[in-house]
């Protein structure tokens, strides 16, 4: 069963195409991510799905509902938090949450299950003014406020961006629990270590959608032997490797390289002395399997091959 | 309606903790009523005059007595040449000199003609009309009282009655533009920038997801700011009425049916100016562009509207503020009931009504 269906989605704003012919399935009760860098296209996706925006060409629904037709019914059963902090920053963290339980025509008590585990956690700052919260306090109040009339399906633009390490697993954690009471969830970000929390995801770039799996099998599309090489000095070493005949790709990731090669043949040992004939010293190199990231590179490159 | 109380009570708290708001619209009316009924005023009191008296006889002196008691002159300088008199215009002591020529009771009495002179400075050519007026005024008076007491001499007879305001007080002309002028800024500036304000800081995006209807949002910001500013019209007319002794002849009734007609086309106005535009900022710039200018140039406030160019005066015509002004006038200071201002009624409802269906609209639940 399909919470959410997105059918050849298109969306151009003048001459700048946003959406090239998007299709997705969200099936019920999961947690889908949409994962792309700044400007792919996930707000606009986004800003369709809500019923804020109309599409150029496609179909979408929520619930069986059509964005376009039935978006009053929409706006009943979803829950929507926008990326930018949208809460009334001078009223208190408590009528901050009671407005948004009124404006849905219901109480704080009625869903107060929902959100009981959230609302804990800011329970003691309920006074303050929400503006004078923490980045991650901010977001578990919004995320309340968005959960208190108790949505069939929720819909996150960016919740983590600009949150702390901390604050940002404790809200995947939030998540999986919402999971369990059947909640479908749509998510949107530009990490891609917050992928591999997802059940399934998406990989945009420039309007289009290069990949839809669940992680590990994103990550097995791959296909090349990867190394991570470490040396002291990164950035002659990635200089070095880029000239490397057997070199498929590589990028600098924290302080190591990760290479990908052309053949499987490929070893260690090759590598380790051919770095040694440039006079890299302390060379650390292992075989690792390929992340979210260094997939969403890969097909991001195959992609540009393609276009050009 | 549970959830049009909740969004009214929100709006209320937003007022109530933003000091701003608060100055604006507690402190403003005060300090405008103030400002214009003292500082910025056409009335003119103790203004310094000098005297060359060249005939020193009784009638001079008569004139001379009366021109000092009225209040409107104080005698700080006795000339005795004509050449003193440039020296003291020069100076800038004096705002106005009053010259007899020699013989002046003589020739009143035997050539039944008597010439005084009134030398005013025209540098500032309101302040030297309006002295020059009630100098004249009262010279004229005392000779209708000489004139009677000593015999039957029928003589030129001038009189100047100035309707429903005798003393000209400028208070009566600015009360109905201060009021006219504040209810733009409190209910069309600020229901402007309310709403910006949410689309600014993105709460707007989670309203227009929420099942709110967008009467409910409309309506939820229309309340609070209508409340305030009929709290402020009140502390304007209280003030007028208490401070500058202003009378009202009219229904206190009709003065308040006034205000919120023309309350409401206030706001409608801020709505669809809020629905038009994006950021705060502009909403200001767009108000006070659109509202302010025209309400202080264009509405009869200060400048009249009859002796504007024709073309100018169809301007007015679309601006609100002349209707409300011209409405006001006619029921605090003329004192007429509804027969007078039916049509400033009207034509401001009507104004409303384009408004709202423009905001409405222009009021997008969704973005193509």
């Amino acid at each position: 069963m399909n919470s959410i269906q997105i059918e050849n989605i298109s969306k151009s704003y003048g001459n700048i195409v946003a959406l090239k012919d998007i299709s997705i399935n969200v099936h019920k009760g999961e947690i889908f991510g949409l994962i792309g860098a700044d400007g792919a296209g996930k707000s606009t996706l986004f800003d369709i799905l809500v019923t804020l925006l109309l599409p150029d060409k496609g179909k979408a629904t929520i619930e069986n509902l059509d964005v376009v037709k039935d978006y009053l019914k929409i706006r009943k059963l979803l829950g929507y938090m926008p990326g930018k902090f949208s809460l009334y920053q001078d009223l208190s963290v408590y009528e901050n949450l009671d407005f948004f339980a009124s404006i849905f025509g219901g109480t704080i008590e009625e869903n107060y299950d929902l959100i009981k585990d959230i609302w804990v956690q800011i329970e003691p700052f309920q006074t303050r003014p929400a503006g004078k919260l923490s980045g991650g306090m901010k977001q578990k109040l919004a995320l309340c406020c968005a959960l208190v009339h108790k949505p069939t399906v929720l819909c996150l633009d960016e919740p983590t961006t600009g949150v702390d390490p901390v604050s940002r697993k404790e809200f995947w954690g939030m998540l999986k629990r919402l999971k369990e009471k059947e909640i479908t969830i749509l998510i949107s970000t530009p990490y891609m270590d917050e992928a591999m929390l997802c059940d399934r995801v998406a990989l945009i770039q420039q309007g289009t959608i290069m990949a839809i799996d669940t992680p590990l099998r994103i990550t097995e599309k791959f296909g090349k032997k990867l190394f991570s090489i470490h040396s002291e000095n990164l950035y002659r070493l990635l200089k070095d490797l880029r000239m490397y005949e057997e070199t498929h790709s590589c990028y600098s990731f924290g302080q190591d390289v990760h290479l990908a090669v052309k053949s499987q043949a490929t070893s260690k040992n090759d590598l380790a002395q051919y770095l040694f004939s440039k006079g890299h010293e302390n060379v650390i190199v292992k075989i690792i399997n390929a992340g979210i990231e260094d997939t969403f590179m890969e097909l991001m490159n195959n992609s540009l091959k393609v276009e050009s | 309606m549970k959830q049009l109380i909740s969004f009214t009570k929100k709006e209320f708290r937003h007022i109530l903790r933003d000091r701003r708001t608060l100055l604006i619209v507690f402190a403003m009316p005060v300090v405008l009523v103030i400002l214009f009924g003292f500082a910025i005023t056409n009335d003119i009191k103790n203004a310094e005059i000098a005297i060359l008296d060249n005939s020193n006889d009784n009638l001079s002196t008569g004139i001379i007595n009366k021109l000092t008691s009225s209040g409107y002159f104080i005698k700080v300088k006795t000339l005795q040449s004509n050449n003193e008199l440039q020296q003291v215009f020069r100076d800038g002591q004096i705002k106005l000199a009053v010259v007899f020529p020699e013989k002046f009771s003589e020739s009143y009495t035997h050539n039944n003609k008597a010439q005084v002179q009134l030398i005013a400075d025209a540098s500032d050519l309101n302040t030297a009309t309006i002295l020059i007026n009630y100098a004249n005024s009262i010279i004229l008076n005392y000779q209708q009282d000489i004139s009677k007491s000593t015999s039957n001499k029928t003589l030129f007879d001038t009189t100047i009655k100035m309707l429903y305001n005798p003393e000209m007080k400028s208070v009566f002309m600015f009360v109905p533009g201060v009021l006219a002028l504040i209810m733009l800024i409190v209910s069309a500036m600020m229901t402007a920038v309310t709403l910006a304000k949410e689309k600014e800081m993105g709460t707007f995006r989670v309203l227009t997801v929420s099942p709110l209807k967008p009467s409910t949002i409309i309506i939820g910001k229309v309340i609070p700011y209508l409340a305030l500013s009929l709290i402020n019209a009140c502390i304007i007319i209280i003030l007028s009425m208490f401070i500058f002794k202003m009378p009202i002849h009219g229904s206190l009734f009709l003065m308040f049916i006034v205000c919120i007609v023309f309350l409401l086309t206030a706001v409608s106005l801020g709505i669809m100016i809020s629905s038009m535009v994006d950021t705060q900022q502009t909403a200001i710039i767009v108000s006070i562009i659109g509202l302010f200018l025209p309400t202080i140039l264009l509405s009869g406030f200060i400048f009249p509207i009859d002796n504007m160019p024709f073309i100018l005066q169809i301007l007015c015509q679309i601006f609100p503020a002349k209707w409300f002004i011209e409405a006001i006038k006619n029921v605090m200071i003329k004192g007429t009931g509804i027969e007078n201002v039916w049509l400033q009624i009207l034509v401001l409802n009507l104004m409303t009504m384009v408004f709202i269906t423009v905001s409405i609209k222009k009021f997008r639940q969704r973005n193509a």
